[in-house]
């Protein structure tokens, strides 16, 4: 008896699944970004939204849940409906550093991500200005005057402090990371003249065309808007990175709607007009799909894990 | 004028409409406590990419600057900053309100805000590039130094308690560090709970601690939330003109300081104003009357915070720098369709940039008719509405409003809790101003300080970078000087005294 009510139940629940993957998206679909607007992360939604409405017929409607560096939105994304309809933004290093810190609420493993869709590399950034010609020159300024080379940043146990942490260490130099609260200020400060050079992104390149240069950016192969700038690879140090954003669903979500979603993002991704658009904002491209989801993840927390570790990020 | 040629550009009807739609609805959304001009314009955004970028900034600049003046209405009628700018319209503008003269403080305060207003617009389309390096001159210890000058208004805000209104600061400077650290990423004070993760929302804290107190007292005594002393006198325009002619001096300073304020990306409406405010006390004949209703504290306030949109567009602009947070939308928009920001922008693309600027002059003074009309409707409905059905839609929407922030529940919590320790804190004479103080305030200095300090560090000149820099120690001495004012002021009128004496 009580099978047969289970198989029911079952079944009840699995003919909806079946027709809501076929006709998904039938209706708006919440996109939720846990930070403020006028942020990366928000600037990156607002590119994927009206490639959405082209491809699919649904609107993406963006709407924000801040506060606590993103850790009050991914805490509660498994208590929304898993129904595909209400989706988040996720970032690295974030979600994995900040549980690592801390209880706060989420654990990376609850976080189930869908699609990593692009990065911003990370990027040595100087002044027009600069006496710094090339990532050599900082290196031996570093080398002659260490723990002087002050270098600007946004935030701590970030991309761009993760960064500093790892390149120091590769380099066998010592620096002072100076953390700012988000991109904008840590910019201002490089061109205010207040430190010597900044972690940056490829996008504050973008951004700044004319008052800053990157002396080199942290991925596999030159970045095509910066065709000149070498990366940190071809210098020698192992260094690819950046700040990383995909997408996840609440862990209730059927598998059927997650690979669906998954293919979605992947589609807007491969759209020629959306690749220019991002790769004009100094942003890279990436496509990790639903089920090569984990295996970067876990390659992540590893390096990440270990910096945020020597960082003292992590206790 | 600098590119004067696309005024007409400005003027075509689909910009005027833009232009009048957008402070209309900016008006409305300020006007409710918790709808911030931010999230206006983030809802805005898909809306605009169809647009020509043009347009899209007069919409948007539209709605910002309805939304600043809006918020003065929840100020002055229910003693609640409907937004952070307007924190320093309160101290005079509800005392004002409750004496019967609600419908002048408001007014007022559009003549103001249209003022602030045009002066910020003047500057953005004057000076931009040469004002945009301002932005730059401000290092970590200027915003530390400029913090500290802001605690010190303590003083001036808790006249005859000062040591209440310094415990009240450290209460809230303790309610900033709640949450995860904005820059060392550290977690601090939450005790274990999700709720105070995300940490003290400004707003909402702003909601709470000034008006669910207004609401409790309002069930708590018969009397009547504002009293009404005469017929309603139509908006008492020619009344506001003769009193903003009086202090014009006020208002053009209050204007300059607000523009200058709102280049800084770190400050913000909420320290233009309160900059301002102290000033125009300073300087006023009758600065014991402020906080107790006096025009001039609202007139200083309403023009600087207004000002800070044209100012806070300087950075923006011409740096890719936002000045403030709806800049920082503004921005992300432009980038979207494809606009670079840049020094560039006001030679290359001046077609944009100027058409821009001359619609925000547009929208400012459409913003006299729109905010006289709305104003009067407001405190019609204000004086009108009986108690029994104000204090419940109040309280509804002070909670819609704090939810609306960050979407969070946390944030209606925390808002209500400091709502009741607000009320009782007001039973034992401390005042909400010197605990928001602290909390806004607290974030920046704190920031400043381990910055400045960790640079100064770096470079072994921790002196140098503390008390070094021209810019630091200007600020250094007003700080000084609002410090020592009432000693200094007491010590020379009584040396005019004695003199008098003496003769």
């Amino acid at each position: 008896m009580k099978t047969k009510q289970l198989a029911m139940i079952a079944l009840a629940t699995l003919i909806p699944i079946g027709s809501a993957v076929a006709d998904y998206p039938s209706k708006p679909i919440n996109y939720i970004i846990p930070f403020g607007p006028g942020g990366e992360s928000d600037i990156t939604a607002r590119h994927q939204q009206p490639f959405f409405k082209e491809k699919f017929g649904q609107d993406m409607v963006i709407s924000y849940k801040p506060g606590g560096g993103g850790a009050v939105g991914w805490s509660q994304l498994n208590s929304a409906k898993g129904d595909g309809y209400t989706i988040m933004g996720i970032n690295l290093p974030h979600i994995i550093v900040k549980p690592m810190q801390k209880d706060v609420g989420f654990k990376t493993e609850d976080i189930t991500g869908v699609y990593m869709f692009h990065y911003t590399p990370d990027a040595l950034v100087v002044r027009d200005d600069s006496e710094f010609k090339t990532v050599q020159d900082v290196i031996d300024y570093a080398k002659a005057n260490p723990g002087k080379l002050t270098l600007s940043g946004s935030g701590k146990g970030t991309a761009n402090h993760l960064a500093q942490i790892r390149f120091d260490d590769m380099a066998g130099i010592k620096t002072t990371y100076v953390a700012f609260k988000g991109t904008g200020k840590a910019v201002a400060a490089l061109l205010g003249n207040q430190v010597k050079a900044q972690w940056g992104y490829t996008s504050v390149g973008a951004k700044h065309e004319g008052k800053v240069r990157l002396l080199a950016v942290a991925m596999e192969e030159r970045h095509r808007k910066f065709p000149d700038v070498p990366t940190f690879k071809e210098l020698g140090f192992d260094l690819v990175s950046g700040a990383y954003r995909g997408i996840a669903v609440p862990k209730s979500t059927p598998k059927e709607v997650r690979v669906q979603l998954s293919k979605m993002i992947g589609e807007i991704n491969a759209d020629p007009e959306f690749r220019k658009r991002m790769e004009n904002d100094g942003m890279a491209l990436l496509d990790v799909d639903y089920a090569g989801y984990q295996a970067f993840m876990d390659d992540k927390i590893g390096i990440y894990g270990k910096a945020a570790r020597d960082a003292g990020v992590v206790k | 004028m600098p590119g004067i040629e696309y005024l007409l550009d400005a003027l075509t009807p689909i910009n005027v409409l833009l232009a009048l739609g957008g402070v209309i609805a900016g008006t409305i959304i300020g006007s409710l406590p918790g709808l911030t001009a931010t999230m206006a314009v983030a809802v805005l955004v898909p809306i605009t990419f169809t647009m020509p970028p043009a347009s899209a900034l007069i919409l948007m600049g539209a709605i910002y600057t309805g939304a600043i003046y809006g918020g003065a209405y929840a100020a002055i009628l229910l003693n609640t900053p409907g937004t952070p700018s307007a924190i320093a319209t309160t101290f005079d503008g509800f005392p004002m309100a409750k004496r019967g003269d609600g419908d002048l403080a408001v007014t007022l305060a559009c003549l103001a805000s249209v003022i602030g207003g045009l002066v910020g617009a003047a500057f953005l389309l004057m000076l931009a590039p040469p004002l945009a390096d301002v932005a730059l001159a401000f290092g970590p210890v200027e915003y530390f130094w400029l913090a500290v000058f802001g605690l010190t208004l303590i003083s001036a805000l808790s006249e005859g308690n000062l040591l209440k209104g310094l415990i009240g600061a450290c209460f809230g400077l303790l309610l900033a560090c709640v949450g995860v650290a904005e820059i060392s990423a550290d977690i601090r004070f939450t005790f274990g709970s999700q709720t105070l993760l995300g940490g003290i929302e400004t707003v909402s804290a702003l909601i709470g601690l000034y008006c669910i107190p207004v609401l409790i007292d309002l069930v708590a005594t018969p009397d009547k939330h504002l009293k009404v002393t005469h017929q309603p006198r139509g908006f008492r325009f020619l009344e506001s003109v003769a009193i903003s002619w009086k202090h014009k001096l006020n208002l053009l300073r209050s204007s300059v300081v607000g523009t200058l304020v709102g280049i800084l990306p770190g400050a913000g409406g909420s320290i233009a104003g309160l900059v301002a405010y102290s000033e125009a006390r300073r300087s006023s004949k009758r600065s014991e009357h402020f906080g107790k209703g006096e025009p001039e504290g609202i007139q200083a306030t309403e023009s600087a915070n207004n000002a800070t949109v044209g100012g806070g567009f300087i950075p923006t602009l011409v740096l890719g720098i936002p000045g403030t947070p709806p800049d920082a939308v503004i921005l992300g928009a432009l980038l979207i369709q494809g606009v670079r920001t840049g020094p560039n922008l006001f030679t290359s693309e001046g077609s944009i940039v100027f058409t821009f600027i001359y619609g925000l002059f547009l929208a400012t003074i459409l913003m006299l008719p729109v905010g006289l009309i709305i104003g009067r409707y407001a405190y019609k409905t204000i004086i009108t509405v009986p108690k029994a059905m104000l204090v419940p839609t109040v309280g509804f929407m002070t909670m819609i409003g704090t939810y609306a922030i960050r979407n969070s529940i946390s944030d209606v919590v925390i808002m209500i809790t400091l709502g009741v320790v607000g009320w009782v804190l007001n039973r034992f004479g401390y005042s909400p101003s010197p605990i928001v103080l602290g909390l806004i305030l607290g974030s920046i200095a704190e920031q400043g300080f381990v910055q400045a300090w960790t640079i100064g560090a770096a470079t072994e000149d921790l002196v140098g970078m503390f008390f070094g820099r021209p810019i630091s120690l200007a600020i250094i001495a007003l700080i000084l000087l609002s410090l020592f004012y009432p000693l200094i002021r007491s010590r020379w009128l009584g040396g005019t005294r004695r003199k008098v004496r003496a003769d």
